[in-house]
């Protein structure tokens, strides 16, 4: 079997297994596992209108995706994108309230914001790593909290104490009247063009330029290419602001297109988490983000109608992504039997 | 309130809120030792917690006043079994250790918030009736100005923290079994060469680590939030692998960071009622904690180097 088609077997198995064993958990649970996945497919495809929603889920997961997707390839672990997703989602919101611009101007500035926000917000774990060594995972664990906290205190002061922003001005807004009309008044919105046109993005900067080809040598190789008279520092701080960027943008997704507002928050939105798995099932490449982000988006906005229509809680669909996470890990033994029953085929 | 009656107060909250970390950190250090990254301690920690109030509230009425420690070893068991999974991911089929942990992480929270609306059809539980409660330790607690800061109003859990952290001292530096943990760790070639089986140890300290951190989350659970809801475990696992790497792998120094950290916590919760303290915005005392934690893994207080075999499965016969 030639290693593409197993590059690929690798995840799909890995989807497989885990609805497998979701299932089995509903069996247990004493819930009909053929009712949940049917409300699950119908929370994804039942009509216009989650067709719609399902696709507005995936936007912010394409680019959260690639932001975990592309630290990764420079051999960094951004566990923050959450926290860089909640203050590029207040930028792109607060850019938008405070404001009063032509929309030529006021759109792109405002998703601009969330991008440098989000960039800012991973400045400091990409620098503590390139200066001192820090390990990323714990650093942007941390800020992820420390950007709970401030985001929160910042819309209360934007809001005049009140726990959700005002509405931001129409000059920012993605939203899309064309959408709206084809999918039953779904938040369906236009940022689905920004997150692929991401998607390209971070394809021509990983293939097509000199600093993409250095920041996937020191991924591959920090001394190789330090030895090759690559700067490491930098391109462990730039990769770290690239990812930031993303993540700030997928905040920008929700700031400006889903929710129109930033609102205080008791917990965190899990986009930047799912962006993990996501990563991690497109093997950190652009277009099998974009495939990864599909599958995990839909999944998690199909689970919403899981206890309505067969009385299962949603966290099934948490249960499953978090299996799915698993098992791709474990993909050494995925493979191992893959190959095995390969070479005794061709004994035969 | 004198400087001495904040330190009365603050002194046994520190303690308080440390306990759950020492645990959790400990564990941290067993599987870190022995060559395995475990990220996935916050989602032990949450099995931990969840199990720790469901065994409570189903067996208050069973066990009584001694529920609260019953519950704890059951949510020992539990997260014990439970740490198999990052053990069979990380040491058999050679997973990344990171991604396994952040795996671990995310089942643990949505396996224990799928049971609560399962059995409780709501997403947190009812209140427990038999928490863990303080007493004054008899003569120690008279002692001047010591007995009134450490020995009175202490929760028998921060006592049996402090046993659990010097007994690890003890295992992993002063027996065979911890002369083993730390060579597998350091040099799994060496150490298979000399007769150690390299799979088993960490086997063993990676379900040390899971029973250790299930342990500190029903500490955590049955003290101090007594409910499980999805956010009761917010972050502590996370702080105790902090406070491991601060401790600089060992489990008195982890021990040590983590009451640092628990006096982080206390401050944050109970500063409102603290003079002067009371007049720092609450923002500053929320995030404190996880700056802290920063400072301290950047090294401001002194650097330290991991395990060196940490993070790399062991391949047997690969050079």
């Amino acid at each position: 079997m030639p290693n593409r088609v197993v590059n690929i077997l690798v995840p799909v198995i890995s989807v497989i297994l885990g609805l497998l064993v979701g299932a089995v958990v509903m069996l247990i649970s004493g819930y009909d596992p053929v009712a949940g996945y049917s409300a699950l497919w119908n929370g994804i495809f039942g009509d216009a209108y989650t067709i719609g929603e399902t696709i507005r889920q995936i936007t912010p997961y394409i680019l959260s995706g690639l932001a975990v997707a592309f630290a990764f390839r420079t051999g960094l672990f951004n566990i923050g994108v959450e926290g860089q997703l909640l203050v590029g989602w207040f930028a792109a919101a607060y850019v938008g309230i405070a404001f009063d611009l032509p929309m030529y101007i006021h759109l792109p500035l405002s998703i601009l914001a969330a991008a440098v926000a989000g960039g800012l917000w991973a400045f400091l774990p990409g620098l503590l790593k390139a200066k001192l060594q820090v390990h990323e995972v714990i650093v942007t664990i941390m800020m992820n909290y420390i950007a709970l906290h401030t985001t929160n205190v910042l819309i209360r002061m934007v809001a005049n104490g009140g726990e959700t922003t005002e509405a931001i001005k129409e000059t920012a807004s993605l939203k899309s009247a064309f959408f709206e009309s084809m999918t039953d008044f779904s938040r369906l919105h236009y940022g689905i063009f920004i997150a692929l046109a991401m998607v390209l993005v971070m394809w021509f900067i990983l293939e097509k330029t000199t600093t993409g080809f250095e920041l996937k040598a020191v991924g591959f190789n920090k001394h190789a290419s330090d030895y090759a008279g690559m700067n490491v520092n930098k391109n462990i701080i730039l990769s770290m602001v690239i990812s930031g960027a993303f993540a700030g943008l997928a905040g920008a997704m929700e700031a400006l297109g889903t929710f129109q507002y930033a609102s205080v928050k008791g917990g965190f939105t899990g986009i930047g988490f799912d962006g993990i798995a996501v990563a991690l099932l497109g093997a950190n490449t652009p277009l099998g983000v974009v495939f990864g982000a599909t599958l995990f988006g839909a999944l998690k906005f199909g689970s919403l109608n899981m206890p309505n229509a067969a009385g299962i809680p949603v966290e099934i669909v948490s249960i499953v992504i978090a299996l799915i996470i698993f098992f791709v890990a474990c993909g050494y033994i995925i493979r191992y039997f893959l190959v095995k029953k390969n070479n005794k085929k061709e004994a035969k | 309130m004198s400087f001495l009656e904040v330190l009365y107060f603050i002194v046994p909250s520190a303690i308080f809120y440390a306990a759950p970390l020492i645990f959790t950190a400990i564990g941290g250090v067993f599987s870190e030792r022995s060559g395995v990254i475990n990220i996935g301690l916050e989602g032990l920690m949450v099995m931990g917690a969840f199990i720790g109030i469901l065994f409570n509230l189903t067996f208050v009425g069973t066990f009584g006043a001694m529920t609260p420690w019953v519950s704890i070893l059951a949510a020992m068991v539990v997260s014990g079994i439970f740490a198999i999974m990052h053990a069979v991911a990380t040491i058999s089929f050679r997973a990344d250790q990171t991604i396994s942990g952040v795996a671990i992480n995310m089942l643990g929270v949505a396996i224990a918030l799928f049971s609560v609306k399962l059995i409780y059809g709501k997403g947190q539980t009812d209140y427990i009736q038999e928490r863990f409660i303080r007493f004054d330790i008899p003569f120690l607690s008279d002692i001047p100005v010591l007995g009134p800061m450490f020995f009175k109003d202490v929760y028998s859990t921060s006592i049996l923290a402090i046993i659990v952290a010097i007994g690890a001292w003890f295992v992993i530096y002063k027996t065979p079994f911890g002369l083993r943990l730390r060579a597998v760790g350091e040099h799994p070639m060496a150490a298979d060469t000399m007769g150690v089986n390299v799979t088993k140890m960490r086997y063993v300290a990676v379900i040390l680590s899971g029973m250790l951190a299930g342990i500190g989350g029903a500490v955590y659970a049955q003290s101090i939030s007594g409910e499980f809801s999805h956010s009761t475990i917010n972050g502590q696992g996370f702080m105790a692998l902090a406070a491991m790497i601060f401790g600089k792998w060992h489990p008195l120094g982890a021990a040590g960071a983590a009451l640092f950290f628990g006096f982080a916590q206390a401050l944050s919760i109970i500063g409102g009622q603290i003079p002067y303290i009371d007049q720092v915005p609450s923002y500053y005392l929320h995030i404190l904690p996880y700056v802290l934690t920063i400072l301290a893994v950047a090294g401001f207080i002194g650097k330290a180097h991991a395990p060196k075999a940490s993070g790399i499965p062991y391949i047997k016969g690969k050079r």
